[in-house]
């Protein structure tokens, strides 16, 4: 910062390189995969109850190399290769986490965890309740969610809708860094079990995040969603991936006297239902934007909230735009097919606008 | 290659180094006394066959070397031999069944009892068997007549359930099935806790939450009973992880049935806890069946215990109706489990007297003959009369001590009857560690609604 004010001193009401300079040291760009990293580094170095546990976690440095260097920083009693049982895995974490640890359990991806289901449901979710507040489980289950690219039916199905029915599990669903670091260290920090979608196609991808974000004690609240980019025609709403694709969606609506505010919802559990109703108050429309599938999906949720909570200010019927109902084909052009583009947002858009 | 294998190890930082360095250093005296004794082999060689020295040597040595099978697992002899253990026509021996008093209650003589009764635990155990078969045929009566809704009873493995407890300390963590009422007796869960419980009430800790008998206390560090079958085996091993890293002077304990031990859970479990090195205990109560499922179908191998050892699992059977042998397996186990840091299993034999529970008949699938024959063993019957051979126990006490039981768990029935239910905010609470603002939302509006509607709420539910 010294630097960066020496070097503003010394541009002096240059209108071009002072912003430059800003830009350059006020923020730096992140990918998800280091925002996972750094997040999980630093919750370790605070807390030596957290751990790490999943499968290659440790000497592989992660399947998708989130944990890199984990295991050369804090030994292998706190960075835990498991054997391939997922049920297992979970319920060891679950009885970690009942006796005062706060175990981070990886899933390979989500798709796995149907393997260890009823652990994460049956147990985590519920033992609170059961217990009447007795037993806690500060657990934190993370891993890949959705589709991939190539893996087909059984590696991209997309779980956000079933854990976020779940009374007593939190859901979030992280779109950039910021959300990415925020968010996972809310997640460890909290004393409820947390399931946290990540996904694995923006693992490598870079987003600018600033000093504040870069803090060690920089947590997002659980149960909030941000409004990325304010609009007045219509409310697009998403999480994960999908936000970026209604911000480039929102771009090329603007080409067209269009204005989108792009709505990112962070946390599907608790559903920040009073901000999606407040934005959808504001813009009357609403168009829902997800990877899964449509039946009981999330759009299913953001509907009922237009409808039960802003049916007097809707001025067009709500949309959404989800997944096929297919299992995920394997090849190329059928998988493309089977996942929303930019252009089906932008259709719903106009449908909703009317044009 | 020696040297190869050790900068390999260091660079991978593995846990494995220094199994890896041995064996490294094995194979390579084994390569020096193989050339040792290639060397004199190649001496006694006809000259005749002198082209094909180095190839004789080659074969000699490399057999020399070929003594053992190095795999990343570990190292086993080779064999030329083929013999398949296990199944039905090769059967390895079952693990004996260790006892220290017989059916009749008579002691055994020079029977192994690494950790005698002293007379107030003894006598402790027997009140609390005394307490809990009273308990177990009075409640599934009162559920009979309708007053609650569910029971299971656990006649014919007190001395499973109270043998272990006593062994315990109460720093060891219990994660239990459901039919372990015994163990939370045992650590001071009180009759009358256990009525409340059943009944749901507004004194019950549970607050309501939970069916009959899913008893739990965090106080007495017994977890609240989950109905998923074996899932509190890995739960076990997880607690039993975070009391290594915590080092405590303390163990987990899980308690399961044969049946469970079928569940993936199991094996997951049991595996893990031998390469974490977790310090948990596991009891298995083979009871003989599981609802209607008798063992025999429930696994073809040697019980529970068998399966130990294929674990790398140190593991006991004991006479589960023995109160004096669970004890001394179970302070013998637990000794293991917290000064080695390894996990233990210990497999009680005994049998289920009475029905799976108050939604079973079990003499649709059962002999009467055989729970005769078993009841003829009964092992609260077995302990007391070793109890009275010591000069510990009398008639007259088993006569007094079941009349007062008796009186107080009818009085405990009474008066968990009697008491309120739980109110309305009991439904919103602890589904969080906070109440998220959803739920303070809707608990709110039902307040609401009842408020204005008085009537819509049943009269039995305190709104507050």
């Amino acid at each position: 910062m010294q630097r960066l004010g020496a070097l503003l001193r010394r541009s002096q009401g240059d209108a071009v390189l002072a912003p430059q300079l800003l830009r350059t040291y006020a923020t730096t760009q992140m990918t998800i995969r280091d925002a996972l990293n750094s997040a999980m580094d630093e919750e370790m170095a605070r807390d030596e109850t957290v751990f790490v546990m999943g499968e290659e976690v440790a000497e592989y440095q992660g399947a998708y190399k989130i944990t890199r260097g984990l295991l050369q920083k804090y030994g292998p009693k706190r960075v835990r290769d498991t054997p391939i049982t997922e049920a297992g895995f979970t319920g060891i974490g679950v009885g970690a986490a009942f006796q005062g640890l706060r175990p981070i359990v990886e899933f390979m991806t989500f798709n796995f965890s149907m393997q260890a289901m009823d652990q994460i449901i049956n147990s985590a979710a519920k033992h609170h309740y059961m217990s009447s507040g007795a037993i806690t489980c500060p657990i934190v289950f993370r891993g890949a969610n959705g589709a991939a690219a190539g893996v087909a039916a059984q590696h991209s199905q997309c779980f956000a809708a079933w854990y976020s029915s779940v009374p007593g599990l939190k859901v979030l669903a992280p779109y950039d860094a910021e959300d990415t670091r925020g968010l996972l260290k809310a997640s460890i920090r909290d004393p409820d079990p947390v399931v946290f979608l990540e996904n694995e196609i923006l693992y490598g991808e870079s987003f600018p995040v600033d000093q504040a974000v870069l803090d060690k004690d920089f947590v997002l609240p659980i149960g909030k969603a941000k409004v990325m980019r304010s609009g007045t025609d219509v409310t697009l709403i998403g999480f994960g991936k999908m936000v970026g694709y209604n911000l480039k969606a929102a771009e090329l609506l603007e080409q067209e006297g269009i204005s989108c505010e792009v709505v990112n919802l962070r946390s599907l559990k608790p559903l920040d239902r009073e901000g999606i109703a407040q934005s959808i108050r504001k813009t009357h429309r609403v168009v829902s934007v997800e990877e899964g599938w449509p039946q009981c999906g999330i759009g299913s949720e953001i509907v009922s909230i237009a409808v039960e909570e802003c049916f007097d200010d809707l001025d067009a019927p709500p949309e959404r735009v989800t997944g096929a109902e297919v299992p995920m084909p394997y090849a190329a052009n059928l998988e493309a097919a089977a996942l929303p583009t930019t252009d089906h947002i932008l259709a719903a858009v106009k449908r909703v606008m009317g044009k | 290659m020696l040297a190869a294998w050790r900068t390999v190890a260091q660079r991978r930082q593995c846990p494995r180094a220094p199994a890896l360095l041995a064996a490294a250093r094995h194979l390579a005296s084994q390569t020096a006394t193989a050339s040792a004794q290639s060397a004199s082999v190649a001496a006694e060689v006809p000259s005749s066959s002198s082209g094909s020295e180095p190839s004789a040597r080659l074969s000699s040595s490399s057999q020399q070397q070929e003594e053992r099978m190095d795999f990343p697992g570990g190292s086993v002899p080779f064999t030329a031999a083929m013999s398949f253990l296990g199944g039905t026509f090769s059967p390895r021996a079952p693990l004996p069944c260790y006892r220290t008093i017989d059916s009749a209650g008579l002691a055994i003589a020079d029977a192994d009892i690494p950790h005698e009764l002293d007379q107030e635990t003894a006598v402790k155990m027997y009140k609390t068997m005394v307490t809990l078969q009273t308990v177990d045929v009075i409640f599934y009566e009162a559920q009979r007549q309708g007053r609650f809704s569910f029971y299971m009873t656990s006649s014919g493995e007190e001395a499973t359930a109270i043998g272990s407890a006593a062994a315990l300390t109460n720093d060891d963590v219990i994660f239990s099935q459901y039919r372990e009422q015994g163990v939370i007796m045992y650590r001071g869960f009180s009759v009358q806790d256990m009525a409340h419980q059943c009944f749901g009430n507004i004194h019950e800790q549970g607050k309501g939450r939970q069916m009959p008998i899913h008893y739990g206390s965090k106080s007495l560090n017994f977890h609240t009973i989950s109905s998923t079958l074996a899932t509190q085996l890995p739960h076990a091993v997880g607690a039993a992880y975070a009391l290594k890293l915590q080092k405590r002077n303390a163990c987990a304990v899980a308690y399961f049935g044969e049946g469970a031990a079928s569940e993936g859970d199991f094996h997951a479990a049991l595996n893990f806890a031998a390469t974490l090195k977790a310090p948990v205990v596991f009891i298995c109560r083979n009871n003989g069946w599981a609802i209607s499922t008798p063992a025999t179908d429930q696994y073809r191998g040697d019980g529970i215990a068998g399966r130990g050892p294929g674990y790398g699992m140190a593991s006991l059977r004991v006479d589960g109706g023995d109160a004096r042998a669970v004890y001394n397996a179970t302070a013998a186990a637990r000794k293991i489990a917290v000064e080695q840091q390894v996990p233990v299993l210990v497999e009680a034999m005994s049998y289920r007297s009475g029905h799976h529970s108050t939604s079973d008949d079990s003499s649709r699938y059962r002999a009467a003959e055989e729970m005769r024959q078993w009841r003829a063993r009964d092992p609260v019957a077995r302990f007391q009369r070793w109890l009275v051979d010591q000069g510990w126990w009398s008639d007259a006490q088993d006569t007094s001590a079941r009349q007062e039981a008796r009186r107080d768990v009818i009085k405990a029935l009474e008066t968990a009857q009697k008491a309120p239910k739980p109110p309305l905010s009991a439904m919103f609470e602890d589904v969080y560690a906070r109440m998220p603002w959803h739920l303070e939302k809707q608990q709110a509006e039902v307040f609401a609604h009842v408020r204005t509607h008085p009537d819509a709420c049943p009269a039995d539910i305190p709104v507050k």
